[in-house]
């Protein structure tokens, strides 16, 4: 039998049950609490946090792509690529704390050998251009030591990350440094334009000249590596991959010779100034350039604003301003077969209206001459064209004012409107008009309204008006081929990474404009004789060349410097294929400095024909 | 059930048969508060055993090994202390209040620092941290207070002393580690409930503490003179606002809550990147839950705080059960001070709480909390063995 033990109820005090119920009453609302949380947190948004979780663990690296190179017409690299190793800092992993980031950045500046106040330059510098969370680039080219060492050392210096970068190599040299412009690196601003889409911070995008303009072509696509990482960066694995696609190359319009030669050329001269050859009848640029020039490469690097500013110092010459598309100059005689087809139309001559030319002429009291007042004696057009009689133009200048037919040729031939070219910063120069002279004066901008002599002057290329050479090649080349007012462009194709031809660019043409052939005729006899002929005014340039040219030599006045030195050419008469034109600042006489340009170009460009005629081999 | 413990007289049997748990004198101990606490402590094994590996490089047994030490020292004092009737702590109450300042006093002599705070003493084989210990030692001699004094005084007088005497210690470990003087602070508040302190007391008592902490967190700094350390300050400013600091606190304990939201209802298992990529901080010890709750999903986390729950029911029975008032207010403490810890932490791994440094009871990695808390529950196991005495008969008391 078993005997129940007798339980004695512990003796509390009066209250105690209450007391307990308190505290187990607490106890149970905040066990409520966890499991509540813990159900909401896991079961109703579980899914949510998986998705940060995996979203966490997987960092994202964009592979950059190379930018396609930048070929000659033969092939021959102009621009192509080069890595190198960065030292960028990942924002993410940077301190916040300016005293914890001071010491990293003195561990960093210990291993590149610089001082703290360097780096800390850097980073200042880079934050102010970059956009926000983009990596920041300390330090380009490091050397291959530090690059082990750093990444032997990863966990140390976890905010740095060596990355491979691809930077434009110039395998030429300056070689049309101002036709090839430069890549940059793009800012919060680029990302913010609509035509920055795509672009992603850390990016290069072209900033100046062909890089600009064909940007898009050059610029292919990044791709992109995702890697599985701990929560201190370090890669824990490889998940997967975009491969990046190169952009594609583009072939340009430049011939070879023809640009080594105009450069060479222009810079033997040693005088600020610029040249253009161009196909006459489909706008391809064959050469460009202007002088003095600069190294392309060092925009691979980072600039201090003192270096830009020098670039573009005019005490300097400017180096970076391309005189071939933005220079604005009087022209001088070069102008000439403008006013002589503006005249025609005019019916104020004939091809074979003769004038008498005493080597001066007064229009309403103002005394005109010819260059040192020399008299050409009797002078039809062609005559006028071969001597460069001033005053028979001077006299068509004269009898036009008021009729507009000056300026409305001149707007024909591309005079005062851009010529549309396919790179960035090109001027339209200024073709003065009596309505833009009275509008200046009627501001009080100019001390005088339009006058007869402003047309005197501008008839033959002087005065206010202000041209480039390009603008004049392209005039030229409507007169040469007949009245087609070209489109100039510079690139001729673009291939793929295998070569295969992606896009052909097609030639463009403007606008055509009706030339009477006996007039154009005459006048490309007339420059012809200029050239050629012994009376004519670049005869002791032209006259051994074996090839027959049309060219005109132009002498503008352009105070207060020196007179501008102009030449334009066409070749081969009477059919040209080519047209050359140079201008020389402070150059003096077009036949002193412009001419021998345009007669080294040209022999680098016949030179080149005669090498394609005879099959590739030397001609004797 | 509990009847059939009770040995039986069998025929010719003139002496009761005397098994194992008798012969250690554990007859009587609680079975389920064992099975909890032993529970615990084979989740938290277990949990260090799948993670530990990524914490220490090439000692992938490093803290599992070491928490099951901690652990066997642990169920060793429990089954010691056990064995002791607790009320003589009640008469000892005097020398291990003294002990307990004495011992708290010493970091600030000899403390070694660890993780922005100094609350650990280098000994030979492991480093110490007295406050853990403290814990307990603040619920004896308290409780022993409260049963001596309890006639002594008008009632106003009795709550300013038992305050008095709580905030001591607890002010001391306050300079020391907010966490764990926050634990101090509970214990303080939950024996005196126990102890019958009137409700208007309490409410002064809690005015009183907002006024301070208003000051202390708000006046002081703007007075230049900051109460709370500059980590301190950052854990609170960082969970009022998450975004603000991301990398710091606010980013860590962003961390740990999408670990444990990631686990979802049955875990993540060996795919749990969050805890195995470190994302997760302090994973072997403050966010083991975390741990826990994404490798093990729903499931493992609801048996964890299950585990807690049975034990705080155990704790709080006895508290009708004490064979004298000195264990209800004991096990008061030791229940409130376990609740009070689990709720901060699981609360900070689900980022209900802000970060405060208190580890999670036997689950979390360190031999002072372990052994320290087996200690408390050798304590109500004590008290449950007593209690049971009592009810058998007379003569046993």
């Amino acid at each position: 039998m078993r005997i129940e033990p007798v339980f004695t109820k512990p003796k509390h005090r009066k209250g105690t049950a209450l007391r307990v119920a308190v505290i187990g009453g607490l106890g149970l609302l905040l066990f409520a609490a966890l499991f509540f949380r813990l159900w909401s947190l896991q079961v109703v948004t579980g899914d949510k946090y998986l998705a940060e979780a995996n979203d966490n663990r997987t960092r994202e690296i964009t592979v950059r792509a190379p930018r396609g190179s930048i070929l000659d017409r033969d092939g021959n690299v102009l621009v192509d690529n080069r890595t190198s190793m960065a030292l960028e800092l990942d924002p993410l992993q940077i301190q916040f704390n300016p005293i914890d980031r001071r010491k990293r950045f003195k561990a960093i500046a210990d291993v590149l050998d610089r001082d703290i106040g360097w780096v800390q330059r850097q980073y200042r510098e880079e934050l102010k251009t970059n956009p926000p969370g983009s990596p920041i680039t300390l330090m380009r080219d490091v050397e291959d030591d530090v690059v082990y060492y750093l990444q032997e050392n990863q966990s140390s210096y976890p905010e740095v990350q060596i990355n491979r970068v691809f930077v434009r190599r110039y395998p030429e040299g300056f070689r049309a440094a101002h036709l090839l412009g430069s890549v940059g690196e793009v800012t919060a601003e680029d990302l913010e334009d609509p035509a920055g889409q795509g672009l992603e911070p850390g990016d290069g995008l072209g900033k100046a000249g062909i890089e600009q303009t064909y940007d898009e072509t050059l610029r292919g696509d990044n791709g992109l590596t995702r890697i599985q990482v701990d929560s201190l960066g370090r890669i824990k694995g490889e998940l997967q991959s975009e491969i990046p696609e190169p952009g594609d190359s583009l072939r340009l319009t430049i011939d070879p010779d023809v640009q080594a030669a105009g450069e060479a050329a222009l810079s033997s001269i040693g005088l600020p100034g610029a040249f253009v050859t161009m196909d006459v009848n489909n706008g391809e640029v064959l050469g460009m350039a202007s002088n003095p020039t600069f190294d392309p490469s060092i925009f691979t690097r980072p600039l201090s604003q003192q270096q830009v500013d020098a670039l573009w110092n005019e005490d300097q010459g400017a180096p970076m301003f391309n005189r071939a598309i933005g220079g604005a100059y009087p022209v001088g005689s070069v102008y000439k077969p403008i006013t002589a087809i503006a005249g025609l139309d005019a019916g104020l001559i004939t091809p074979s209206t003769v004038i008498q030319d005493n080597g001066l002429i007064e229009i309403s009291d103002q005394i005109f001459t010819n260059a040192g007042s020399e008299p050409h004696g009797p002078v039809d057009l062609r005559r006028a064209m071969e001597v460069s009689s001033d005053v028979y133009f001077y006299l068509l200048g004269a009898d036009m004012n008021g009729t507009s037919k000056l300026q409305f040729w001149s707007r024909q031939f591309g005079i005062g409107e851009t010529t549309g070219i396919d790179l960035p910063g090109e001027s339209g120069g200024l073709l003065p008009t009596p309505a833009w002279r009275n509008d200046l004066f009627a501001k009080g901008e100019t001390d005088r309204p339009w006058a007869v002599g402003d047309n005197v002057q501008l008839a033959i290329g002087q005065g206010d008006l202000q041209a480039d050479p390009l603008q004049m090649a392209v005039a030229y080349a409507a007169l040469g081929n007949g009245g087609s007012i070209v489109k100039p462009h510079t690139a001729l194709r673009s291939e793929d990474a295998a070569g295969r031809v992606v896009e052909e660019y097609q030639p463009e043409i403007n606008r055509t404009i009706e030339i009477d052939p006996v007039v154009r005729e005459t006048i490309m006899a007339g420059l012809n004789d200029a050239a050629q002929a012994p009376d004519g005014t670049s005869y002791g340039v032209f006259g051994g060349f074996p090839i027959p040219v049309a060219g005109k030599t132009g002498t503008a006045e352009r105070p207060p410097n020196g007179d501008q030195s102009w030449y334009v050419v066409l070749a081969p008469y009477p059919n040209p294929k080519i047209v050359t034109a140079v201008t020389v600042e402070e150059g003096g006489f077009g036949a002193d400095t412009a001419a021998p340009i345009a007669l080294q170009v040209l022999s680098a460009y016949f030179n080149r024909e005669a090498v394609a005629v005879s099959g590739g081999g030397n001609v004797e | 059930m509990e009847s059939s413990r009770i040995p039986r007289h069998r025929p010719g049997h003139y002496l009761p048969k005397v098994g194992l748990l008798e012969r250690a004198g554990l007859r009587d101990m609680d079975g389920w508060m064992a099975f909890s606490a032993l529970g615990l402590l084979i989740c938290s094994i277990y949990t260090l055993s799948q993670t530990s590996a990524e914490v220490v490089a090439g000692a992938p047994e490093y803290f599992p090994q070491r928490q099951a030490v901690y652990g066997l020292v642990g169920i060793v004092a429990m089954i010691a202390i056990a064995r002791i009737d607790y009320s003589r702590f009640r008469e000892l109450r005097v020398g291990i209040y003294t002990f307990l300042c004495a011992s708290i006093l010493t970091i600030f002599a000899f403390g070694v620092t660890s993780r922005g705070s100094t609350q650990s003493l280098d000994l030979p084989f492991f480093s110490f941290q007295p406050a853990e210990l403290g814990k307990l030692l603040l619920i004896l001699s308290l409780a022993g207070f409260v049963i001596d004094g309890a006639r002594r005084g008008s009632e106003a007088q009795r709550s300013l002393r038992y305050l008095a005497l709580g905030l001591a210690p607890t002010g001391m470990v306050l300079l020391q580690d907010l966490g764990t003087s926050l634990v101090y602070g509970a214990i303080t508040i939950a024996i005196m409930v126990a102890a019958g302190v009137r409700w208007q007391h309490l409410a002064v008592i809690g005015v009183g503490l907002s006024t301070f902490i208003a000051i202390a967190l708000v006046l002081m700094p703007m007075a230049g003179a900051p109460v709370l350390k500059e980590y301190q300050q950052e854990r609170l400013t960082s969970f009022l606002s998450p975004t603000s600091d991301i990398g710091g606190a606010g980013y860590q304990q962003n961390q740990a809550k999408v670990a444990a939201g990631s686990g979802g209802t049955t875990g993540r298992g060996n795919q749990a990147t969050q805890s195995r990529l470190g994302f997760v901080p302090e994973r072997h010890t403050d966010f083991i839950f975390a741990v826990v709750a994404e490798r093990y999903g729903f499931a493992g986390a609801a048996l964890v705080l299950s585990l807690f729950a049975l034990l705080f029911w155990r704790a709080l029975r006895l508290m009708t059960l004490s064979k004298n008032f000195y264990g209800t207010l004991v096990a008061a403490g030791i229940a409130s001070a376990i609740m009070f810890q689990v709720f901060v932490n699981v609360g900070m791994n689900l980022g209900i709480m802000p970060i405060t440094g208190i580890p999670l009871p036997l689950m979390s990695y360190g031999g002072s909390a372990v052994i320290a808390t087996f200690l408390m529950i050798g304590v109500l196991q004590s008290i449950h063995i007593e209690s049971r005495a009592g009810q058998r008969g007379p003569w046993s008391q």
